[in-house]
């Protein structure tokens, strides 16, 4: 199909399209007047049965948590998938550039000492922020999710440093390869320990503490964000690895 | 104000379809579908906000604020994550297409399969 | 007893809330729009983690603090991280226009 006419086709389908979304839309209560029994549920439930403040991690962790084993799933086969796709052409690759002998020691772009300075100084704080955000799902805005996500830039301003050719002798795709397996199993082991005590999947099965927004409370809650953080820093830094290294590779192998 | 941000979900939504029927570069290609994916979480928290709602963390349990719904929240938040892993499984399928067609056009793509 | 919150009414005051609503909903949706017409993937990476930036802003504005981190780290440092290493790559690997010359 030429471009005009695809464009032609496509004005008249998203001319319908949009004619039957905003007439679903103006079904929907107004801006600002939500109805609906499930967001004053949950306002009313969470503290009595997990003594929990964060509603939202609540939500994640403990309401939906087998919904959010699938999520997880999603990202780890998302992962492995890239992967997967990847390493074909890694091979292909190293058979270009001579293998191993490229890792070993290549010229890469010198990075300059500013930046080297600044990445390797917010390292450390970066990381902090992270371990905080994933360890506190149960009382604050925070959780697995976005500490996973906020502990692989720590990784990635190594990277950054200039110092990812030190770190790939730790071969880190293997490395966050095993610690992403990790994750996404502790999830669905502590799920399954809810099954063995409390006879039901990722039923509570820890003491949900005595104070009410504690950091120790929430039961399982702080356990579970824990795995998923855990889950989605390997599963970003995998991803990143897998670019980052074969850009790397290409461009030693240019370079000598 | 009752309608619009459904409106602007709307319009998210069908720039980004209209992006991905256009486009002439894979990489940009898969951008369009990360806007086109965004429409959804302006939908989702559109619909659990109440006027005046606070954030759904409780700091004083015995006041029984108002709060939006925490539910669509949760569900946005894995929605992001899930989209980053997605959107880099699409990139590297990308870089696959580019090595074995020389080309990251996708009607040349296209004719090439033939 | 619980749904009996259902006929909760919006204060009437909450006009400035609404105004920082409305604009942030427009920003958003024009940086939307640059996101798609901008054509090349090198300078369109740079307007994406702006629009994440302004989606970020506005998730905060509808009261979800913790969907605004998950925005700002995605959108403004993996994301762009990911494409940019995609583009160096796509790059570096000899495509049809360099074996024409």
């Amino acid at each position: 199909m030429r471009p005009e006419r695809r464009l032609l086709f496509f004005v008249a389908a998203a001319a319908g399209f949009a004619a039957f979304l905003v007439w679903g839309l103006t079904g929907l209560p107004a801006f600002g007047h939500y109805r609906g029994p499930y967001g004053y549920l949950i306002d009313r439930l969470t503290v009595h049965y997990t003594h929990a403040t964060g509603l939202v991690s609540a939500v994640n962790f403990f309401f939906r948590g087998f919904d959010t084993v699938g999520e997880e799933f999603i990202l780890f086969v998302a992962a492995t998938g890239l992967a997967t796709v990847m390493r074909g052409l890694r091979e292909e690759e190293n058979e270009v550039s001579g293998g191993e002998a490229v890792s070993a020691g290549v010229s890469v772009p010198r990075t300059s000492d500013g930046v080297r300075t600044l990445a390797l100084l917010l390292t450390g704080p970066t990381l902090l922020i992270g371990w905080w955000l994933t360890t506190h799902a149960q009382t604050d805005p925070s959780g697995g999710f976005q500490g996973g996500a906020v502990m692989a830039t720590a990784v990635v301003l190594i990277y950054l440093a200039g110092e990812y050719l030190k770190l790939r002798r730790a071969d880190p795709i293997v490395v966050t390869d095993s610690v992403e397996a990790v994750g996404a199993a502790g999830f669905a082991i502590v799920g399954l320990f809810g099954l063995v005590a409390g006879g039901t999947y990722l039923a509570e099965v820890l003491p949900l503490g005595k104070h009410i927004g504690a950091v120790n409370a929430g039961g399982t809650i702080p356990l579970i964000s824990l795995c998923v953080g855990v889950e989605v820093m390997a599963a970003f830094l995998l991803v990143v690895s897998e670019f980052l290294g074969q850009t790397l590779v290409l461009k030693g192998a240019l370079d000598s | 104000m009752s309608l619009f941000p459904y409106l602007v979900a709307a319009w998210i939504a069908l720039v980004g379809l209209y992006g991905l029927v256009t486009s002439r570069h894979l990489v940009h290609q898969i951008l369009c579908l990360v806007v086109l994916q965004s429409s959804t979480y302006v939908l989702l928290l559109a619909v659990g906000f109440k006027t005046g709602g606070i954030a759904p963390y409780f700091s004083d349990v015995s006041g029984r604020p108002v709060t939006v719904d925490p539910v669509v929240q949760a569900l946005v938040l894995t929605d992001i994550v899930v989209e980053v892993a997605v959107t880099s499984l699409l990139l590297g399928l990308a870089v696959r297409a580019h090595r074995r067609f020389g080309s990251v056009d996708p009607e040349e793509l296209r004719q090439l399969r033939g | 007893m619980i749904l009996s919150d259902a006929t909760f009414r919006p204060p009437t005051t909450a006009w400035a809330g609404q105004l920082l609503e409305v604009v942030l909903l427009v920003l958003v949706a024009a940086a939307a729009t640059l996101v798609v017409l901008t054509r090349r993937p090198q300078r369109q990476v740079v307007v994406l983690s702006g629009y994440g930036l302004l989606l970020s802003l506005l998730f905060f504005a509808l009261q979800a603090p913790d969907v605004t981190l998950s925005e700002m780290t995605v959108g403004a440092v993996v994301l762009p991280l990911v494409v940019l290493l995609t583009i160096s790559k796509l790059k570096m690997q000899p495509g049809r226009e360099e074996e024409k010359k």
